[in-house]
């Protein structure tokens, strides 16, 4: 990727601008729903990467702070009859952050398969609440009854306006979590997956920089979860099941993790696979589950992975020089040898 | 709420424990042994259920529709191990995430053959009776299903204990090189416990039927409370799985009974609390 900067920005530029202008090319509005829910997915599939590819963490708890965002927003349009976007969006980005410091510090007393275990765990709390406490959350019938709202210049009514809210929300955290995981913060993240015990040796606080990599995570989770609230109108104990946790994962996996820009290509695959093939059959959920199976086995680093290494060997045959390797897989590789 | 209302629900808790050992068993075993998380272990339940119903509805006897249940569970069991899973010991995070591609392709696959209505399996014959003490009225069933499963606990530890092959499967699980090393055939021992876990579960299936029903979607309930097992009892042991099981069965019988809005609060807030005091479980091993 290095050293063809400008092809790069090119590239980004005229993604960027054919995002902006399908709205207007006169395609169906099913379309436009697919992407802006594509948009939403993908923040939170990127905010589940920065816990599974660059901090080497699998987190099964990131449907949790996904619904407490939708249900921040339900339960204060409802039973508040707050209305006021920035603020709730705030607020949601609080809870999922206090939250999150609740969880963390318990989860993080745990590594690999212990921490996933105790993740699900604590997801369980928060769906459990969600499904089970009818007077605050509606239980299994959600909430309804709260409307979208104005947001600066969207006019969210329609489904142009949420599509543009959508994709502002995208490019923001996209840019901030790229920003993050190129930051000597994110560096830090990447070390302690590598060679945890070398960057304690070096003397960074190896479970703080986790630990704050959990909430920030879950802030971004939080704000995906707002606007699936304001897309759908509707907010069920479905968003933060099970579930929802193995779809963002498979987006994550599927797309390639530690890139960021695969979860989002996951999560548009997702949602436009899933809508396709429900069309055609029933048995969607059987494909998934079979392509995902597959792309665990062969394709451990995702659709990016694949395309790098593609790239790597077509490289290296002009080149006849040996490629650069494409960063391994942080969650799916075992670390190599021995830790030093 | 008189002493009736207690003997009910703890009976009806120890029911429940019972069938949710019957899957959490496999899953520690499986972990102890190759530290592979299998989550598809709840779906082999539903798998049990639905084959055992199956049978069950062309009038075949109730314990050998559970015993078919089982069966093809382990049939699939031992094909998702033989053909993927065993090839990701030493990379138990792959494993895990393959095992949920295959959970949910047993549930969906479930959801095309036998649709998405709940239905119901009915108790065998000799136990459809209730039982009337006093003012306390429970199922015959859920006293059987108690023993049944207490049985093969007990059965279980033994086997581990006091049999060669546990002994190679405990050894196995305390140093796997050295135990090839002595020239054991421990892969066999791997395919072993692996079809053991499934079969478990597939029985546990049919057999718990009568109180869970099956219907799609029953796996993913489930899979959080064999978690919950496993956290509070200590991944491997499978005393503690016995206990935690019946622990977890009265903590939910009695949360949905006393505190319907926040039984899933009354069960995850133990674990939380005790994964926080004790990350290796309450019978764990330090690893």
């Amino acid at each position: 990727m290095t050293g063809r900067p400008w092809s790069n920005v090119a590239i980004i530029g005229a993604l960027l601008l054919l995002a902006i202008a399908i709205p207007r090319l006169g395609l169906p509005a099913f379309y436009v729903s697919l992407l802006t829910q594509t948009w939403i997915y993908g923040i939170l599939a990127m905010s589940l990467d920065l816990l599974v590819g660059f901090t080497g963490l699998v987190s099964f708890m990131q449907a949790a702070f996904f619904g407490i965002g939708a249900y921040v927003v339900a339960i204060a349009a409802t039973r508040y009859h707050f209305t006021d976007f920035w603020l709730t969006l705030l607020i949601a980005i609080l809870v999922a952050a206090v939250t999150a410091a609740a969880f963390a510090a318990l989860a993080l007393r745990a590594e690999d398969v212990g921490f996933i275990i105790i993740t699900l765990a604590l997801n369980e709390i928060i769906w459990g609440l969600a499904y089970q406490w009818v007077s605050m959350s509606g239980g299994d019938n959600g909430i309804t009854g709260f409307l979208r709202v104005d947001v600066g210049p969207f006019h969210t009514t329609g489904n142009a306006g949420f599509y543009y809210l959508s994709l502002t929300a995208l490019i923001v955290c996209l840019t901030l979590l790229t920003l993050i995981v190129r930051s000597p913060f994110g560096l830090v993240l990447v070390g302690a997956r590598e060679r945890p015990r070398r960057m304690a040796a070096l003397g960074y606080n190896v479970w703080l920089f986790r630990y704050l990599a959990l909430i920030v995570a879950a802030m971004f989770a939080a704000v995906a979860g707002v606007l699936f609230a304001y897309y759908n109108e509707f907010v069920g104990p479905g968003s933060l099941s099970l579930d929802t946790t193995v779809q963002i994962l498979i987006m994550v996996i599927l797309g390639g993790t530690g890139t960021l820009i695969g979860p989002l290509l996951g999560a548009g695959i997702l949602v436009f696979l899933s809508n396709a093939l429900s069309d055609i059959t029933q048995r969607w959920v059987l494909i998934l589950g079979a392509v995902y199976v597959v792309t665990v086995m062969y394709a451990p680093d995702g659709i990016v992975g694949l395309v790098k290494q593609l790239a790597a060997r077509a490289r290296s045959r002009h080149a006849l020089a040996p490629a650069a390797g494409s960063m391994p897989s942080a969650a799916l590789n075992p670390r190599e040898g021995p830790e030093r | 709420m008189g002493n009736a209302f207690y003997l009910q629900n703890v009976l009806g808790g120890l029911a429940h424990g019972s069938l949710l050992f019957l899957i959490a068993a496999g899953f520690t075993l499986i972990f102890g042994l190759m530290r592979i998380i299998n989550l598809a272990q709840t779906a082999f339940y539903l798998l049990g259920a639905y084959v055992g119903l199956s049978l069950g509805l062309h009038g075949v006897n109730f314990w050998v529709s559970g015993l078919a249940g089982g069966i093809v569970a382990t049939v699939v069991g031992l094909a998702i191990y033989g053909i993927f899973l065993h090839r990701y010991h030493a990379n138990p995070l792959t494993a895990l995430l393959l095992s949920l591609g295959f959970a949910l392709i047993i549930d969906d696959g479930s959801l095309a053959i036998w649709g998405g209505d709940p239905q119901s399996i009915a108790p065998p014959k000799v136990f459809a009776a209730s039982i009337h003490f006093g003012n306390l009225v429970f199922p015959e069933y859920w006293l059987a299903l108690v023993v049944v499963s207490t049985v093969i606990a007990a059965g279980l530890l033994l086997f581990q204990r006091r049999t060669k092959f546990g002994a190679i499967i405990r050894a196995a699980v305390d140093d796997e090189e050295m135990t090839r090393g002595l020239g054991i055939n421990v892969n066999r021992a791997f395919y072993f416990v692996f079809a053991l876990g499934a079969f478990l579960a597939g029985l546990g299936g049919y057999l718990g039927g009568p109180i869970t029903s099956a219907y799609p979607g029953l796996d993913g309930e489930l899979l959080p409370l064999a978690f919950a097992i496993v956290i509070i009892g200590g991944m491997g042991s499978l005393e503690g799985a016995f206990i935690a099981s019946m622990l977890i069965g009265l903590v939910n019988t009695f949360g949905r009974a006393l505190f319907p809005e926040l039984s899933y609060f009354t069960i995850f807030l133990p674990v939380a609390i005790i994964m926080a005091i004790r990350p290796q479980g309450l019978f764990g091993r330090k690893t």
